[in-house]
């Protein structure tokens, strides 16, 4: 059982359930309490156990029910449904069963003893390590090497054996069928095994790689993919929210603040005792986000509004704004609506217009520049590609004046700015950061770094 | 068998921990209708002697789980409710400064006599001395929840009421107790509980709780329950109320979770609805009665919105 015990912790890890091995531990003393005859409390202990979060709950139920259900093994034709055919050959048969008796797999196949080729079939498993099963092209290769491990080499043999004489065409053709019957079995053991180790590390593999993916590739994301980025996203968005967005005052014990304590005194006649200590007070961000939903961001505009949008939800104070010709505030379409639904709205309202950055600065400057002071950071997200207009400098350099940080995120790599139409390089002399930003992981990793320089560690 | 049947009960009358189903039978009693998971999270973390974490949106009976398992298990139960900013010395203790000030004042006045009699230096030092250790004693110390918890020798049922408002700081801080059932006093040495608390830490997944916490915990997540749990409950709840208003409550309240709310109805909506609709000795629903009462169990204005021109439809589909 304790093997057993192990192996369930590897496919639950698989499935991305992280267990430690002090957890481990609690689950076999759980089991050591609970036994093992009662399925019901079997399952409960070990999931109070081992998985630790809602999401992990439904992940433990799906594994548990995949690694230790069982379907009985089909029962192969058994001697007695075939004893009237057999009658004629009884002589043969008995000359043939002899080489049988000699495999234990033989005899169970034509007994049709389900519950212990099952029990067979597990051993071999072990013994053929199907378990380490990674890849779903490993499939047929580890299939034939539980069934080489059940020894069905044997089996072929005696099947070879029997068709050469006549009497025993009978008991070829049972074992033959019975065989069949077994490889598909084992087919359907190799899978669950897969499923159950495999399936996981595929996922994971597939996130990886699209945190990585350019975020403006020809064609954009892909819409397979656009469900699982948005998750991703979204897990990004919270995690930072989790990390900066509370505690804004941090007690510091072992700081008197002796003024507030000698004010407090007064009320006992100069004798302090109420004590007052220093409080170390941390911002929480104020953020404000232009975002670009031009032609020529098309391709990134999407994913930049959903990470605007998930952002939104965790940061208190973003102001949200939204620009290809002339720039809107955001935050309303932002707060009201569903993820896909936002998006869409914003680029029905305002995008895949010329892009014009001078005219979107004159509208921010006019309409929303008390937005801005020095707590203020200023997240602009676009190619600054601004089709020949005047850039309007002056406007970038007061909003610079005023707000704490700009840093500008770029879709588009060094080498392109400044390029063509794109007056990157002169809005950059004002920017405090600005960088090339193409995948999820690049943008985790600024939006962190933004984020951290309010909380002095 | 019967005879064997009856003993088991009878043991299981004289302790609800012996098993899972006694539990149940133990928790039904006092007024909780747990499913077998609870129950089962109950008895593990008795034998394993390890603390619940209880998740699960607000108004599942989180709470609740932990003031029944103290009626059950007849312990008095200590409270802590977490905020930001709660640090050790709300949670654990606090030297009474105020009284140690005081005292100091009054025996000001006597140090004079005190010393006086001394002969030499040395002794009015050992004296001086013996006064020092006076004030970072037991009577000076202010226990908060933690402490009392831990000071309890026949044990209690610790309740650290949504953990995830807490800071991490002090989730670092609360490992020690968790894991050891002591906390470390700088001034008197390690206090020890000589009967392990029966703790149970509630979340609501403001934030994620740090992977230490959640290792040294056992995890229960209580999700909404089933229509027949949930009638159950009602009934356990609200014993005046008709069986068949339950029926049709309950379908309905089933119903609006189905919707897209921004806070769907959970069990305690459910059992104040239903103790509503007793007040206005309604014996069945109609349009006109859910639309009045509806407040009781939306709590946005967004949701009442939303739903109030379903209800007539909402209500059909029970019918089905």
């Amino acid at each position: 059982m304790q093997h057993t015990l192990e192996e369930f912790i590897r496919a639950l890890r698989a499935a991305d359930v992280r267990v430690s091995p002090a957890e481990a531990i609690d689950a076999a003393r759980a089991l050591a309490v609970t036994g093992y005859a009662d399925r019901e409390l079997f399952k409960d202990a070990l999931c109070v156990t081992l998985a630790k979060s809602p999401d992990e709950v439904a992940r433990f139920d799906a594994v548990f029910e995949t690694f230790f259900t069982r379907d009985p093994l089909s029962p192969p034709p058994s001697a007695a449904q075939e004893g009237e055919r057999e009658e004629g050959g009884e002589a043969g048969e008995a000359q043939s069963s002899e080489a049988a008796q000699g495999s234990p797999l033989a005899q169970m196949l034509l007994s049709g003893d389900a519950a212990g080729l099952a029990q067979s079939m597990e051993e071999a498993a072990e013994r053929a390590g199907v378990s380490e099963i990674r890849l779903s092209t490993q499939r047929s290769r580890m299939t034939r090497r539980l069934l080489e491990a059940m020894g069905v080499a044997e089996i072929e043999q005696i099947i070879a054996q029997a068709r050469r004489q006549a009497e025993g065409r009978a008991l070829a053709e049972r074992l033959d069928q019975a065989r069949k019957g077994l490889v598909a079995e084992a087919q359907a053991y190799v899978e669950r095994q897969h499923s159950l180790y495999a399936a996981g590390s595929a996922r994971s593999l597939r996130e990886e790689m699209l945190a990585k993916k350019a975020l403006n590739a020809d064609g954009g994301i892909d819409p397979v993919d656009l469900a699982m980025m948005q998750t991703l996203v979204k897990r990004m968005a919270k995690r930072l929210a989790d990390r900066y967005s509370r505690r804004r005052h941090v007690a510091n014990k072992g700081h008197l603040d002796v003024r507030k304590t000698l004010r407090k005194s007064m009320a006992h006649g100069g004798v302090m005792f109420e004590l007052e200590w220093k409080l170390k007070k941390i911002e929480k961000p104020s953020i404000v986000a232009i975002c670009d939903v031009s032609k020529s961001v098309a391709a990134a505009a999407q994913f930049l509004l959903t990470f605007l949008y998930s952002l939104n939800e965790v940061v208190e104070r973003l102001d949200a704004f939204a620009f290809s010709g002339r720039l809107i505030s955001v935050n309303e379409i932002l707060d009201d609506h569903g993820v896909e639904a936002a998006i869409l709205k914003v680029l029905q309202t305002i995008g895949f217009q010329q892009t014009d950055y001078g005219r979107a600065l004159e509208d921010f400057c006019e309409q929303h520049l008390d937005r801005l002071d020095r707590h203020t950071t200023v997240i602009i997200l676009g190619d600054g590609r601004s089709n020949f207009a005047e850039p309007r400098l002056d406007l970038m350099k007061q909003i610079h004046d005023r707000s704490r940080s700009i840093i500008w995120l770029n879709p588009e790599p060094e080498s392109y700015w400044s390029q063509g139409d794109s007056v990157m390089h002169r809005y950059e002399r004002f920017c405090h950061v600005a960088k090339h930003c193409n995948t999820l992981a690049q943008l985790e990793r600024i939006v962190e770094d933004v984020l951290r320089t309010y909380v002095p560690h | 068998m019967t005879i064997s049947t009856s003993t088991a009960r009878s043991a299981a009358a004289a302790s609800p921990l012996a098993s899972v189903d006694s539990l149940i039978d133990g928790l039904a009693s006092v007024g909780y209708i747990a499913s077998r998971r609870i129950a089962t999270a109950l008895y593990m973390a008795a034998n394993l002697q390890k603390p619940i974490l209880v998740e699960g949106s607000a108004g599942v009976g989180k709470t609740e789980l932990a003031l029944s398992s103290a009626r059950l298990l007849g312990l008095p139960l200590i409270r802590m409710q977490c905020y930001e900013g709660l640090d050790e010395s709300k949670a654990l203790y606090e030297w009474k400064y105020g009284k140690q000030l005081l005292y100091t004042q009054i025996l000001k006045d006597r140090l004079g006599d005190t010393l006086a009699e001394a002969q030499t230096m040395d002794q009015a030092m050992e004296r001086l001395h013996g006064m020092g250790d006076l004030f970072f004693s037991e009577p000076f110390l202010e226990p908060r929840p933690l402490m009392r918890a831990l000071k309890e020798d026949d044990g209690c049922v610790l309740l650290i009421d949504e953990i995830d408002k807490s800071d991490e700081a002090f989730e670092a801080f609360l490992l020690e107790v968790l894991s050891a059932y002591q906390v470390s006093i700088p001034e008197l040495g390690v206090v020890t509980a000589k009967t392990p608390p029966f703790v149970f830490l509630t979340s609501n997944n403001v934030r994620d709780l740090g992977d230490a916490l959640k290792r040294r915990c056992l995890h229960l997540h209580i999700p909404l329950p089933d229509a027949a749990l949930e009638q159950r409950i009602v009934a356990t709840r609200v014993p005046d109320i008709e069986a068949t208003l339950t029926k049709e409550l309950v379908a309905f309240v089933q119903s609006l979770r189905t919707l897209d709310l921004r806070k769907a109805p959970s069990i305690s909506e459910t059992v104040d609805w239903a103790r509503a609709l007793v007040l206005l000795h309604a014996s069945s629903l109609d349009p006109a009665l859910v639309k009045d009462t509806l407040n009781v169990i939306l709590k946005f204005e967004q949701d009442i919105v939303a739903v109030e021109p379903q209800i007539v439809e909402l209500l059909a589909r029970r019918g089905q």
